[in-house]
């Protein structure tokens, strides 16, 4: 196996357990944001999309890429924009009771 | 300098979803993601090896569109199907990245590693994308019920597996053909319909949860693909963070992963449910009575189920809860983990309805408190109230599963439609209970009855 290979697998084994420490400690008050917010980091594969979708490889490609670019962007740009406007929902408001 | 780039966006991933741990802090915790994203976006446009942007600009301009109307316009009780749907847009992306990387790689550059992770890619995005589209369908209601049965999912589920992979195994030793991958794209949609279509409506948040994570491992697959590690550590991330969804969901029901992807619809054993009984008495009360009821009354806690969300009656509830409030009574909510479509989704309407979220328990913080509490309001909520059958009855579909202990509250008061029994199909002992008090209609109308009654007293 070479080394290129070998490393993206520490990263990928590395990067799993450090989602597992941070999300873990997310309450469940926040797990629909969470949920929204992690979808829209998945919309990274836009990185690809647009790499596919610029690349001079012909009409093909350039059409699963702009299909892609599509997809993702929708799902980047709608899960953050919803995100935040869910998370700006969540207020503690100050005690009225006398 | 573009993997410096991507190493700071995936940072920012990392600071992101750690913020997202409070709600002081969730909100720059987006943003941090957000930025993150946009450094991510821009490097890449900056790469020497786009050569035409033509396509670039018009999917990014239409997805845009597209994602910024569908986030403003969206109601905060169609939630669950809208991150479903982004989901499944996000594992359609990365499946067809994958693809066409796998193309361009060209029959001759193709190694194993690239060939099997292109498969993984194509499997769980594609099966994400039909998968998601499904769980919208059901969450929207454009299902009916019966489209659900299918014959021996099990067997299906393995069959149409095993055909991917089968063609899978094709592709790895036959790079140059044009066939197999394309098969395998095919079949994987195939596998999200058929393992999406059995699962109930309240079984929906595992299966959101779950789609969560594949979304994720697609992308990681896609980065393995390009070797892209900024793909591989968001996908790791996102995975990760569905996959402990998923798990909180299955141990809130007390249902395995597998009992809920391939149970079926409220596969009860026919006849099993109260035929032969004596029709049980309830004790039903008007909007008036029970005004005067909560007016005595010292505390209150509030349960809200997903009955709440469909008679949108989440604003009605938080004018009630203030309104008691006012009148110096204690009111809390307890949020039972799966209230709702999806994780957290109760949360989220509530606060919508301007509630303030120190008020929103969790059922581990709020159920002791129950047996000091004069009046527990149910409202839509049924399967996680019903204690008797998760604690006592070993027979019961429920049996083991947490439940909010609402019996122990001096009296109960539950907002139903009518007595007809939840989604699992299981009678409520505490429908029946003597302190409890039904008040038979639609929980938006009664909660504003119950608000006109108590100003009136």
């Amino acid at each position: 196996m070479d080394a290129n290979l070998i490393t993206a697998v520490y990263i990928f084994v590395l990067a799993v357990f450090v989602g597992f420490e941070v999300i873990t400690k997310v309450p469940p008050l926040l797990h629909t944001p969470l949920m929204s917010g992690s979808n829209a980091i998945s919309g990274i594969t836009l990185v690809g999309a647009l790499l596919i979708a610029g690349g001079g490889d012909g009409m093909v490609a350039k059409l699963l890429g702009m299909l892609a670019v599509i997809c993702a962007t929708v799902n980047v740009v709608g899960g953050f924009m919803v995100t935040d406007r869910m998370l700006e929902m969540f207020k503690k408001k100050p005690e009225t009771r006398k | 300098m573009t993997q410096i780039a991507y190493l700071i966006a995936a940072t920012l991933f990392i600071i992101g979803l750690k913020r997202l741990g409070s709600p002081k802090t969730a909100r720059s915790g987006n943003l941090a993601a957000m930025s993150g994203m946009l450094i991510a976006i821009v490097v890449t446009l900056l790469d020497k090896q786009i050569l035409d942007f033509t396509f670039i600009i018009a999917g990014m301009i239409v997805g845009a569109a597209l994602g910024l109307v569908a986030a403003k316009k969206i109601q905060m009780t169609a939630m669950p199907q809208m991150v479903a749907l982004f989901n499944g847009l996000g594992g359609i992306a990365s499946a067809l990245v994958a693809f066409a990387g796998y193309r361009q790689a060209g029959p001759t550059r193709i190694d194993v590693a690239i060939a099997i992770t292109t498969i993984i890619s194509l499997l769980v995005g594609t099966a994400t994308f039909t998968g998601s589209l499904i769980a919208f369908a059901k969450l929207q209601g454009r299902l009916r019920k019966a489209a659900g049965r299918l014959p021996m999912p099990k067997v299906l589920n393995a069959v149409v597996l095993a055909a991917v992979l089968t063609c899978g195994a094709l592709a790895l030793l036959d790079p140059g053909s044009a066939v197999w991958m394309p098969m395998v794209l095919v079949l994987a949609a195939l596998y999200g319909v058929i393992m999406v279509l059995p699962v109930g409506g309240a079984n929906m948040p595992v299966i959101i949860s779950l789609l969560n994570s594949y979304s994720g491992v697609a992308a990681a697959a896609t980065g393995f693909v390009l070797s892209n590690p900024v793909l591989i550590i968001s996908g790791a991330l996102v995975g990760a963070s569905g996959l402990i969804l998923t798990r909180i969901m299955c141990q809130a029901m007390n249902r395995s992963l597998g009992n809920v992807l391939f149970a079926g619809v409220g596969a009860l054993p026919a006849g099993s449910e109260g035929s032969g009984e004596e029709p049980r008495q309830v004790t039903r009360y008007s909007a008036e009575e029970a005004a005067m009821v909560m007016d005595t009354a010292k505390s209150v806690i509030i349960i809200p189920g997903y009955g709440l969300a469909v008679a949108q009656a989440q604003h009605a509830l938080q004018e009630l809860a203030d309104l008691l409030a006012n009148r110096g009574i204690e009111v809390r909510y307890a949020i039972h983990p799966v209230a709702g479509r999806m994780p957290g989704h109760m949360n989220v309407l509530l606060a919508e309805a301007n509630v303030s979220y120190d008020l929103l328990l969790e059922m581990d913080a709020i159920n002791d408190d129950f047996k000091n509490t004069d009046v527990a309001l149910v409202v839509g909520a049924n399967d996680v109230t019903n204690h008797e059958a998760a604690c006592c009855k070993p027979d019961s579909p429920l049996f083991g599963m947490p439940t909010l202990k609402v019996n122990e509250a001096r009296s109960a008061m539950v907002i139903k439609r009518s007595l007809s029994p939840g989604f699992a199909g299981i009678d409520n002992d505490l429908f029946y209970a003597q302190s409890t008090m039904m008040l038979f209609g639609d929980a938006k109308q009664m909660v504003t009855d119950l608000i006109r009654e108590i100003k009136s007293l």
